[in-house]
């Protein structure tokens, strides 16, 4: 299966109720399983008329309480900025799957990294938060789907699944299978009707002197809880090493055959993978920085991911960057050579 | 004593914040006694615009929600999808439908979702500061169309409901004035059959356009916004029924 169909089949598996979305590639495989699956499961899907529209027909079905999510590629996620600023507001759960394309504009559609400022900094206007997660194989983007629904419904926010062109499109043997859902709070607010209870309302807007100071008080307090509850992060030979490369997603796969290569050469690197990119491994980071060691982000955009590596390093050790933007994909061997190059004295090939 | 006419319970008994003369109170009323009527409050689901009714929720007692500018259609779709025993309705003013939420209403009604749509039409915007709307009407003088809006510059006023009939999808299209007792009672019938055929499951989207007085933004008195309905604004969007649906 390529990462695509895994990441929707994975989805109907955790129980998505509808699926809303709009063509765009890299990600086309998505609307199309769900177009012929969902059906066939009794659930809804529909092809929306923009992104716009696609994302605020996730906010009708999840304020009624249903699973919904919806998938797209960069160019259509700006769209979506609006919807994803609007369900912060109004606390609302839901899963967005970037499958990420070169940027900015209409840039093209070879793998990118480029959104990753935008995924972890909101994105739309405010002050809030997505839960934003990095799979970086065919496996890895079905296992988040399950993960994405249950953590939407316990924070009532928005789940990021941030892919890319590679991850979407390359075919990995992959095994699907139905995990338990996490304990989850009731969905007490949703709209079903009045019935024989008080009227509920779903909203963003609240007018009245310090109200929207209060909730954006409790949204801080509940990115809070997930900074302290949800970090997800991959390490391999970090202890002794003299190089921590850094990187996420797709990136992060090609880093590992450089690594390996690097400790065959004698090189002492290891390297860490943010899982989650909101909220981020901060800590595991920082105790890496406890050492001296020359830490090396890896991204494929022009450097957004160091920006955060700095802070949690905070200056005690060198941080550098390589990264290639524009859909520039990255092969072991230039990363291998960038780690030769930071190794004293230099190693010549 | 016999009691002729009272509130009706979906009309929660608390002051509005619309201005003297705003026809937003009346259309909420005709929206509150169809629920009472049909006895749906129980599972009926309203949607808020952007607008100076963007409290609706705050004077009709159902489960409601607060959307972005425009797309009430897209989240009604994505709400009765996933919930087709409930009956879904929208309230849009024109700057909400008519402007910015145009892609997701011709949409919604394309894909024919069964949904409600009410639709008022005041031809102005009304809650940011009386500028001018896609349905502001020629000669009519607003906060950006000082000289009056001229066909040349701003282009001729928008009649969706026109627009809208032509698609297979929308069902049933009419277009009421809320500016005398009778032409509200037709309203009120226009309004009851748009809920009804949802109720009936009928196949597609009904709209209910309403032509409300904005005294404020129109420069008037409520009398002579009343008048202004009955000698200019119906001109441009006549009554009647656009579009019904024979089953």
């Amino acid at each position: 299966m390529c990462g695509n169909e895994a990441l929707a089949e994975a989805a109907i598996i955790a129980g998505v109720d509808a699926y809303f979305g709009y063509p765009i590639t890299p990600q086309n495989e998505i609307p199309a399983y769900m177009s012929r699956r969902m059906p066939e499961e009794g659930r809804v899907f529909v092809q929306s008329e923009s992104e716009l529209a696609a994302i605020n027909m996730v906010y009708g079905a999840s304020a009624t309480g249903k699973r919904a999510m919806t998938s797209s590629s960069s160019p259509g996620i700006s769209l979506m900025q609006e919807g994803m600023s609007y369900l912060a507001g109004a606390e609302l759960p839901a899963v967005v799957v970037n499958v990420m394309r070169g940027g900015p504009g209409l840039g093209n559609i070879a793998p990118s990294q480029g959104d990753y400022y935008q995924s972890t900094r909101g994105g739309g206007h405010g002050d809030y938060r997505t839960i934003v997660l990095a799979p970086s194989g065919v496996q890895e983007m079905a296992d988040c789907m399950p993960l994405a629904f249950d953590l939407a419904d316990e924070y009532r926010m928005t789940v990021l699944v941030l892919a890319d062109g590679i991850l979407g499109q390359m075919m990995e043997p992959v095994a699907l299978e139905k995990k338990p859902r996490r304990k989850l709070p009731p969905k007490d607010w949703a709209l079903t009707g009045i019935q024989d209870r008080e009227q509920r309302i779903v909203r963003s807007l609240r007018l009245e002197e310090g109200v929207l100071e209060k909730l954006n008080y409790k949204l801080q307090a509940k990115y809070d809880k997930v900074r302290e509850n949800e970090v997800l992060c991959e390490q391999y030979k970090v202890d002794d090493a003299d190089i921590v490369v850094i990187a996420f997603g797709i990136a992060a796969r090609v880093v590992r055959s450089a690594v390996n290569k690097a400790r065959k050469e004698g090189i002492k690197a290891g390297w860490i993978r943010p899982v989650t990119l909101w909220p981020f491994p901060t800590e595991q980071i920082s105790r890496a920085a406890e050492q001296f060691r020359i830490f090396l982000t890896v991204e494929m955009n022009c450097g957004q991911m160091v920006d955060d590596v700095k802070l949690a390093v905070a200056g005690r050790v060198p941080v550098l960057f390589y990264g290639r933007p524009g859909g520039g994909i990255l092969s072991a061997d230039e990363i291998l050579e960038k780690i030769r190059q930071l190794t004293f004295p230099p190693k010549k090939r | 004593m016999k009691t002729v006419f009272k509130r009706t319970p979906t009309l929660n008994d608390t002051p509005t914040h619309y201005c003297p003369g705003c026809g937003h109170g009346i259309a909420h009323r005709l929206v509150a006694e169809t629920i009472d009527d049909l006895d749906i409050r129980g599972r009926t689901i309203g949607i808020a615009p952007v607008g100076c009714s963007v409290l609706a929720y705050d004077y009709l007692d159902v489960d409601m929600v607060e959307v972005a500018h425009g797309r009430a259609p897209a989240v009604a779709t994505g709400m009765k999808r996933t919930n087709p025993d409930k009956i879904i309705f929208s309230y849009q003013g024109d700057g909400d439908l008519a402007s910015i939420g145009m892609a997701e209403i011709v949409h919604a009604a394309h894909r024919g979702e069964k949904i409600t749509v009410i639709f008022i039409n005041n031809a102005v915007y009304g809650m940011t500061g009386g500028q001018m709307a896609p349905t502001t009407v020629l000669n009519q003088i607003t906060a950006t169309s000082p000289r009056g809006r001229q066909r040349t510059d701003q282009g001729y006023p928008l009649q969706v409901s026109e627009l809208l009939a032509t698609l297979p999808g929308a069902i049933y299209i009419e277009r009421c004035a809320l500016s005398s007792p009778a032409r509200i009672r037709k309203a009120k019938q226009a309004v009851m059959h748009a809920f009804e055929l949802q109720v009936n499951d009928a196949p597609g989207l009904s709209l209910v356009e309403l032509l409300s007085p904005c005294p404020t933004y129109w420069r008037m008195t409520p009398a002579k916004a009343i008048e202004w309905i009955e000698n200019e604004l119906i001109k441009t969007f006549p009554l009647g029924c656009l579009k019904n649906f024979e089953s």
